[in-house]
């Protein structure tokens, strides 16, 4: 009973000190500022992301040929350029296939300290600016096993895979005010030049974003523009109901 | 053989009537169903229910040939729907919507029922059917809740099955039989699917008919709270029916139809641009498949079941707040023998009374807020002096039974002494400074509601007045 008691309480008093973890832990989300729409952006995202991530991050409740389809390639282009992942067999997957890799969770969980947890849907968990805010946030640090921390995912277990890209950035703290009152502000400076400008690197990590947010929605392509005609649809309802409605009701004195 | 009445069909639909009151069940309940002329805003909200019902019965038929009962397979199942059924997101986001739509609806429903006193004169059974319609749609959603089997869905149902734990003697055993194992499981999920189909289709669908029998047994309340029934009789359709009715049909369906389509408007206008409803139609943790590893930063319920949490919350002891929980639903059961004044509608009684009530509301959405909001010291506060509120409201309820009798000051006195009186005993920690002046700072809520419907009427006479009752419907 006893026992019991002190799980509901530690429960309660999880979502208690939760809440402090998030007032103080959150930082400041850069604006991903992505457009689903955008097919080119989709594209050099996909790419990225089967040549940078999907060895390790699967998107297992998506298929290369609803890509494909939504993004404008051709069956044959998708299978030349998407699909490097291997069934059972050893075949590359067939484009009707769902996007999962290789990778043992339990394996990977020891090779990183945490397995990379599926991505489907992590443009709705985490949403945009988070993943776009996080892709930017990797800075040098020795003391992690891949020498390299976050500060929008602090002790993060995965490398930084866009390093050759972006360049690696270092972290400097200078303290403000003194003992109790004293604010840390730190900021990420490059310390080594990638092969991208930092405008090039922005819009790879917003075309990876992007790609990311519209594979965790796929409907979210067309669902508006069912609603523009449903609403338009009801709205004339709407008026006819109301002259119906006026109609009979001159009875009613 | 019981005789039939006459009638005077012909064709098929003679054919029928002879052999099953098909015409005169319409008859009956529809097209000589006679309703108030007077029927504002307030009462589209019940026959939206029904049409969220159907909606739900309808889109989780559909989710159920796709969905699968298997804690390794549900998530997978879901995200099936979402991306390779046709039209599966559609049906998906018509139930998730669905769910939130209901209650918005239904508190709607229970607060028109509030403000024109429609569980009296006769209709107490119409308004403890509606409480048990309400528990079947509050059980059906938190184990629909659980089907996703997301984060959410998983902790969600953690906290709230942990909670009959607290229960003395039988809690373990009675959390063990509810889950169908000892930890939260494929158990679980698969019984609570089974419960969630069987509810909704069957349990809610019998409960609304019931609901409906009684009603039209009694006869409709109107924003006015007279009975037509008791007026004079004679219209321009019936001589024998009351003057103040119109048939239901056509006069209210063609009026329900246009409630309708306003409705959708803005239903759809959430499924197709904002199905996860700001994050609290659909939570964001619940995209991550549920992992007993792993708890997430900041476990809330869906919105409708956060005022309940939040009373559940204001009381330190996981036992007594479960019991406070419960009771802030089950007090609301009784609510037609606590209001005992004989006029219904708040337009007639004193505006203490009206205070009352819309204080009320807003007291049920501040703690709605506040179960969703993360625990600060001033939250935390601010919800347990709302709880306190909340249950208080039912004693000025019942005060404001008689105003002319009514001893306010003493009412004033007593409520205020019992509210200090529990923070000193049971809420007053010495030396927890913070918390304290949270404690007497806050302490101007219970203070300002308790005068605002107490001492006013005391000491404003304009405040305890009742109006007379007029002999008919007003309007219309
Ligand atoms: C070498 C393997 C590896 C590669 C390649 C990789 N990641 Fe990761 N990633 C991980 C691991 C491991 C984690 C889990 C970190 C943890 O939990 O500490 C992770 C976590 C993440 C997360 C956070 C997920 C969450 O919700 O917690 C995101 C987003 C992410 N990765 C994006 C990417 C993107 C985009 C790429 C490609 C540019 C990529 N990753 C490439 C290993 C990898
Ligand atoms: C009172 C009516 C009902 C309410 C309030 C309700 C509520 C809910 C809720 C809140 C969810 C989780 C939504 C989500 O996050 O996706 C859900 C899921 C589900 N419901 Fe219902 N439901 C009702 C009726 C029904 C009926 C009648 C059926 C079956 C005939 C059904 C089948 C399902 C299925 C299969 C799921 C899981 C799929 C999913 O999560 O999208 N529901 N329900």
């Amino acid at each position: 009973m006893k026992k019991f008691i002190a799980s509901v309480m530690f429960a309660l008093s999880a979502t208690l000190m939760a809440t402090t973890v998030m007032a103080s832990g959150g930082v400041e989300l850069e604006h991903a500022n992505v457009d689903i729409h955008n097919k080119d952006s989709l594209q050099r995202g996909v790419k990225y992301y089967v040549n940078y991530c999907m060895g390790c991050h699967s998107l297992n409740y998506s298929r290369y040929n609803r890509i494909a389809n939504d993004l404008g390639l051709t069956d044959e282009q998708a299978a030349k350029n998407l699909i490097f992942t291997r069934d059972d067999n050893g075949d590359l997957h067939k484009t009707g296939a769902l996007m999962k890799n290789g990778m043992s969770q339990k394996q990977s969980a020891e090779w990183f300290g945490a397995p990379p947890p599926d991505l489907t849907l992590v443009g709705r968990s985490r949403g945009p600016d988070w993943i776009y805010s996080y892709l930017k946030a990797f800075y040098v640090d020795p003391t992690r096993p891949m020498g390299v921390n976050n500060t929008v995912f602090p002790n993060v277990g995965m490398p930084h895979v866009l390093w050759e890209l972006q360049g690696l950035q270092e972290k400097h703290c200078t303290k403000e005010g003194e003992g109790e009152h004293a604010v840390e502000h730190c900021e990420l400076k490059t310390v080594k030049a990638g092969s991208m400008t930092p405008a090039e690197y922005d819009q790879t990590a917003r075309d990876l974003t992007n790609f990311l947010a519209y594979v965790g929605e796929p409907a979210a392509l067309n669902r508006t523009t069912y609603g523009v005609f449903t609403l338009l649809f009801l709205g004339l309802f709407a008026i006819i109901a109301y002259f119906l409605k006026k109609e009979y009701w001159k009875d009613v004195h | 053989m019981a005789e039939r009445p006459q009638h005077n069909y012909t064709g098929f639909l003679g054919w029928v009537e002879d052999r099953f009151p098909l015409m005169e069940t319409w008859q009956a309940h529809l097209a000589g169903y006679y309703a108030p002329k007077n029927f504002n805003f307030w009462y589209f909200f019940g026959s939206l229910a029904m049409l969220v019902l159907v909606i739900q019965i309808v889109s989780g038929l559909f989710l159920a040939f796709h969905y699968k009962p298997d804690t390794s397979l549900a998530f997978a199942s879901v995200e099936y729907i979402m991306r390779d059924v046709p039209g599966g997101w559609f049906i998906r986001y018509m139930h998730s919507t669905g769910a939130s739509a209901f209650f918005i609806v239904v508190y709607l429903h229970m607060f028109r029922g509030l403000i024109y006193g429609s569980y009296k004169g006769k209709r107490e059974l119409i308004w403890l059917i509606g409480m048990a319609i309400y528990l079947a749609l509050m059980a059906t959603a938190f184990m629909g809740y659980l089907l996703p089997w997301g984060q959410m869905s998983y902790w969600g149902a953690q906290v709230i099955i942990n909670l009959f734990n607290t229960i003395p003697v039988i809690g373990e055993g009675l959390s063990t039989w509810i889950r169908g194992d000892f930890v939260l499981g494929d158990a679980t999920l698969n019984r609570f699917f089974a419960l969630h189909f069987f509810l909704p289709s069957l349990v809610l669908p019998a409960l609304v008919f019931v609901h409906i029998v009684a009603l039209h047994a009694v006869g409709s309340n109107n924003p006015d709270g007279v009975e037509i029934k008791k007026g004079p009789k004679g219209n321009r359709w019936s001589d024998t029916a009351p003057t103040d009715g119109i048939p239901f049909h056509p006069y209210y369906s063609v009026k329900d139809i246009l409630g309708v389509v306003v409705f959708l408007i803005g239903f759809f206008a959430i499924l197709f641009f904002a199905p996860e409803g700001g994050g609290y139609f659909m939570e964001a943790p619940n995209f991550e498949p549920a992992n007993a590893l792993k708890t997430p930063l900041h476990i809330a319920p869906v919105w409708y079941f956060t005022p309940f949490y939040t009373v559940l919350r204001a009381i330190p002891d996981p036992f007594f707040g479960t019991l406070a929980m419960f009771a802030a639903i089950a007090v609301l059961f009784v609510l037609p023998w606590i209001d005992r004044n004989p006029i219904k509608s708040w337009r007639y009684r004193t505006s203490a009374h009206k205070i009352n009530l819309i204080l009320f509301a807003v007291v049920f959405l501040v703690l709605g807020w506040m179960g969703v909001e993360a625990v600060t010291p001033a939250f935390k506060e601010l919800g347990t002096r709302m709880t306190q509120i909340y249950f208080i409201f039912f004693v000025v309820l019942w005060i404001h039974s008689n105003p002319s009798k009514a001893k306010y000051v003493m009412w004033f006195g007593i409520l205020l002494a019992a509210v200090v009186g529990y923070d000193i005993v049971f809420r007053y920690t010495p030396g927890d400074a913070g918390a304290t002046s949270q404690m007497l700072m806050q302490f101007i809520w219970p203070v300002g509601y308790l005068a605002l419907t107490l001492l006013l009427p005391a000491f404003k006479a304009s405040c305890n007045e009742e109006k007379p009752v007029p002999e008919r419907v007003t309007g219309h």
